[in-house]
């Protein structure tokens, strides 16, 4: 350890100010471009599952259209 | 010769491939950054002229010269797309971009700080900061045109272009302080040879410095496998993923 005290590691030999805005800022930048793409991705993983999802739903509702236009025509052709 | 590489052509290979690695970046840099920051804010003694002021140097070397590595790689990144048509390569660069531009402002911002108490000003336009400030605006102008058309691959091929030319200012920033006088010091780490610096400062600086390329490592991996997912959204691998994921 190269400081006596918790006060003189904070201090820096009087570049506290210097050192900490190196140290804090690099943090803050790394850590928000950590989040930032841990959350991008999960946004592109929700917007394709959402896609998904509504295809599934028009599919179905397509498929259902379809049965009930086969049945109907029979009825319509007698 | 080189066949091996041909199955990680396939995104979703690659997808599996970057998922396994990934986690062992991210612990590696983690236990490699918290030792090596513990013990360049702690226990590294001080420099002889420049006091602590001088602890700054473990973050502001590691993020400038990350800073140009990355480009480097984003390159050859773009040279591979633009040559051989490779998704992939152009995922890659579009994932390497944000990165490279946040260590470039750390390498500049830290720059400032460690500027303001040894020099006695935040900033001067000399040779070596002007560069390193133009390789902000590349990435930034990359960043911009990933996002400019609605069609990637356009996209990716006007970013891989500034890109191609945007490399001539990596040697500009690596030689600008041996061609201009500048205020910037020389290489102390890099020099060939023999570093001019004790072992006890050297060590905390290879173990941050290691720390921080793994750290770039990881945050690539995650945009990366982002873009993948992204770009292949209609292939059945990926519904497949996406079903498993979200249930």
């Amino acid at each position: 350890m190269q400081f006596d005290s918790i006060n003189a590691f904070f201090n820096m030999g009087g570049y506290g100010f210097y050192v900490w805005l190196s140290y804090g800022s690099s943090a803050l930048f790394l850590i928000s471009l950590i989040l930032l793409s841990r959350i991008n991705n999960q946004n592109v993983i929700k917007k394709i599952a959402q896609r998904q999802k509504r295809e599934k739903k028009l599919r179905l509702a397509a498929k259902q259209q379809n049965i009930s236009n086969t049945t109907i025509s029979p009825e319509e052709k007698s | 010769m080189w066949k091996w590489l041909h199955p990680y052509a396939k995104p979703e290979i690659t997808y599996h491939f970057t998922g396994k690695i990934l986690p062992w970046f991210a612990y590696l840099s983690a236990i490699l950054l918290s030792v090596g920051i513990v013990w360049a804010l702690a226990f590294a003694p001080a420099d002889y002229q420049q006091g602590d002021s001088f602890r700054i140097f473990y973050l502001h070397v590691p993020a400038a010269s990350l800073s140009m590595g990355i480009y480097v790689g984003m390159a050859i990144a773009a040279l591979c797309s633009l040559v051989w048509q490779l998704k992939l390569a152009d995922a890659s660069a579009s994932a390497m971009a944000p990165v490279g531009a946040v260590f470039t402002a750390i390498a500049l911002i830290t720059g400032a700080a460690w500027g303001k108490p040894m020099w006695g000003t935040w900033w001067i336009w000399d040779a070596r900061l002007t560069s390193e400030l133009i390789l902000l605006f590349l990435y930034l102008g990359v960043i911009a045109l990933h996002n400019a058309f609605e069609d990637k691959s356009l996209a990716g091929k006007a970013a891989a272009i500034l890109t191609l030319v945007g490399v001539i200012n990596i040697p500009i920033i690596k030689y600008s302080v041996e061609w201009w006088n500048t205020l910037h010091q020389g290489a102390t780490v890099s020099k060939l040879g023999k570093p001019s610096m004790t072992m006890d400062m050297l060590w905390p600086f290879i173990i941050c410095f290691l720390g921080f390329a793994l750290l770039v490592a990881t945050i690539i991996c995650i945009r990366f496998r982002t873009e993948i997912l992204a770009r292949n959204s209609m292939r059945p691998w990926v519904r497949e993923l996406v079903d498993k994921i979200e249930g």
